[in-house]
């Protein structure tokens, strides 16, 4: 199975699911999760690549780093992301890289902005032999 | 909200009873009905509250509070610096002063009415919003820095506004201590042309009417009458802040282990005032504080322009801005000694009384403009400030408060159908995102009158107007 992203009920901002046979997958899954709520990412096309390291505390607060990275540098570039991969996964580092292209209004269906990804509900779990890993994000 | 959990002290008030490692109680303002409506998170949220070091007095909930991340939204506290106090990412939010800024015009509704779709129309253009959006100032060659540490005054220096509108900003639209060596690179680079800029989510910009008057002599002094068009707007410190935030749940997550503090919720982290941390968040804070009041004070200049290019004789003033996730240093009075004290409000409004130095002199007898955003479509609050012996540091609601998530919003209502159903009832809606539309509508908010209502209820401010929309951009 491949990276997939489901949501959960939050009353003001927006729980989002990341799933996976991998840690790496359910990641994977989240950050699409996350660029989902911002525009439809079947509308973007993965033509640039942008390299993305990071590291954190713990595989938590890696998680979180890994999202607010992720939106930053998109903000940075002026773009929206659709597809990312992982190559490197450890407690407490991370490399990959994230495709998108230019945002445009027209064409990717803007929804919401997300401000950041918060550790609020924030959980990383092997669930039926699949990664689930769970948080909050800010809109 | 399970109701037998908590204590009864008064019309509209309740107490979450001091328990476990609880430094204070809780105190939640808000009637039966907003109480029991409120979830279970919010009890929980404010017992952690109530633990961080250092609090004083109580940890306060607002009526139209709910589950936040950390605080509740709607949450207030205050941290005593000379008692370990902290400062925490969680009681101020990743949209760092966020706030609402209210202008007057002396236009009326029969002047707008005829020409209201051109005046929407022409602040829709004028006013960049939503995703990606990018403002007209290019803040190149270092002059993000004179954003961060001179606020809204550099911003009228760049001939954005009026010195006016300086005077009727909390603070002056500055606010000291803020030194962009706190601030990331990465924050710094996210900025790019955002200034001037509303965002998207809840942000807005609503022209509206005057269509109830509570208190015609602060009114008065207010400057505010009946039928009287004021455009009001709601945003905050954009990605810069963000990012800010961003980079400080990561700093204060080490910090709190570093300190070995005692947190119950990761997104509670935080660190003491007197801390190298501490002061480094705070002064980061301070630096997203000023770029919010420069925001703001962009788009009054862009709105002001907007209403002059339809009505040119229009006389557009700034009645008053203030934030509602802010954390700041404010003097306040604890068993009649006077402390000062670190002020996190978390989606909540300062709301200063009477006579408080830090009021401009033509609000100093009527006490400080209080302004509380609607949902789309319906009624907001202008309030004036009281402060009174237990009442929450000066501090009131800041909007209706969610009570149904955007997911579930999106299901019951589409934005094209909120947006005709307004349109019948002549609220002109423009938006860069019907999905977003969708997300905010009203009925996602409980009923902002029975919020306004406790609070002028328990004497934390009173109502001074009642302004309705005729129009509201939406990010």
């Amino acid at each position: 199975m491949a990276a997939s992203f489901d949501y959960f009920e939050h009353v003001a901002d927006i729980g989002v699911i990341g799933i996976g046979d991998t840690l790496a997958e359910a990641f994977v899954g989240g950050a699409q999760g996350l660029f989902n709520v911002m525009v439809d990412i079947d509308q973007v096309d993965g033509t640039r690549c942008i390299d993305i390291t990071c590291s954190a505390f713990d595989i938590q607060e890696l998680y979180i780093e890994w999202l607010n990275t992720l939106l930053a540098k998109a903000d940075i570039n002026g773009m929206v992301f659709c597809r990312f991969t992982i190559d490197q996964l450890t407690e407490n580092t991370l490399h990959g890289h994230a495709f998108g292209e230019t945002i445009n209004a027209m064409k990717h269906h803007i929804k919401t902005e997300v401000k950041g990804a918060t550790y609020s509900m924030l959980s990383i779990e092997k669930v039926n032999d699949k990664f689930v890993v769970k948080c909050v994000v800010d809109v | 909200m399970d109701l037998e959990r908590l204590k009864k002290i008064g019309d509209n008030v309740w107490e979450i009873p001091k328990s476990g490692d609880m430094l204070v109680n809780g105190r939640i303002f808000g009637s039966y009905e907003l109480v029991l409506g409120m979830d279970d998170k919010v009890y929980e949220q404010t017992s952690n509250v109530a633990c961080l070091p250092g609090i004083q007095k109580f940890a306060a909930v607002m009526p139209d509070a709910h589950w936040g991340y950390g605080f509740p939204i709607g949450g207030v506290a205050a941290f005593d610096p000379e008692n370990g106090g902290v400062v925490s990412v969680g009681g101020v939010g990743f949209d760092v002063n966020c706030g609402v800024r209210s202008l007057t015009t002396n236009l009326t509704v029969n002047d707008v009415k005829p020409k209201l779709s051109t005046l929407v129309d022409v602040l829709f253009d004028m006013v960049p919003a939503g995703l990606g959006s990018r403002g007209e100032i290019a803040l190149a060659g270092g002059k993000i820095y004179d954003v961060l540490t001179d606020g809204a005054p550099w911003i009228v220096e760049q001939g954005y506004g009026t010195k006016e509108d300086l005077t009727f900003i909390e603070e002056g639209g500055v606010i000291a201590g803020a030194d962009p060596e706190n601030v990331s690179e990465t924050a710094i680079k996210r900025e790019k042309r955002q200034v001037g800029t509303l965002g998207s989510g809840n942000h807005y910009l609503e022209v509206q009417y005057v269509d109830q008057i509570y208190n015609q002599s602060i009114a008065e002094k207010f400057g505010l009458s009946m039928n009287q068009i004021i455009i009001s707007f709601h945003c905050g410190s954009r990605a810069l802040g963000h990012q800010i935030g961003t980079d400080y749940l990561k700093i204060l997550a080490g910090a709190s282990r570093k300190y070995d503090l005692p947190i119950r919720e990761r997104e509670l982290v935080c660190a003491p005032i007197h801390s190298p941390e501490g002061e480094k968040y705070f002064s980061a804070v301070n630096c997203a504080t000023n770029y919010a009041f420069a925001n703001r004070q962009v788009i009054a200049h862009l709105a002001r322009k907007g209403v002059n290019k339809v009505f040119p004789d229009a006389d557009v003033k700034t009645l008053y801005d203030v934030g509602h996730n802010t954390c700041k240093v404010e003097r306040h009075k604890l068993n009649g000694k006077t402390k000062t004290l670190y002020v996190h409000r978390k989606g909540a409004t300062r709301a200063f009384g009477k006579g408080r130095d830090e009021l401009p002199e033509s609000y100093k007898g009527a006490g400080q403009p209080v302004l509380i955003g609607g949902s789309m479509g319906t009624a907001s609050y202008i309030l004036a400030g009281l402060e009174k012996e237990g009442g929450a540091f000066a501090s009131v609601c800041h909007g209706a408060g969610r009570v149904m998530s955007r997911t579930k919003a999106k299901k019951l209502w589409q934005g094209e159908g909120i947006v005709k159903e307004l349109g019948a009832r002549g609220i002109i809606i423009k938006t860069h995102s019907m999905r977003g539309v969708a997300e905010e509508a009203p009925g996602s908010y409980k009923p902002i009158e029975k919020v306004v209502d406790v609070i002028d209820a328990t004497g934390l401010a009173a109502k001074v107007v009642r302004v309705r929309p005729l129009g509201c951009i939406k990010g």
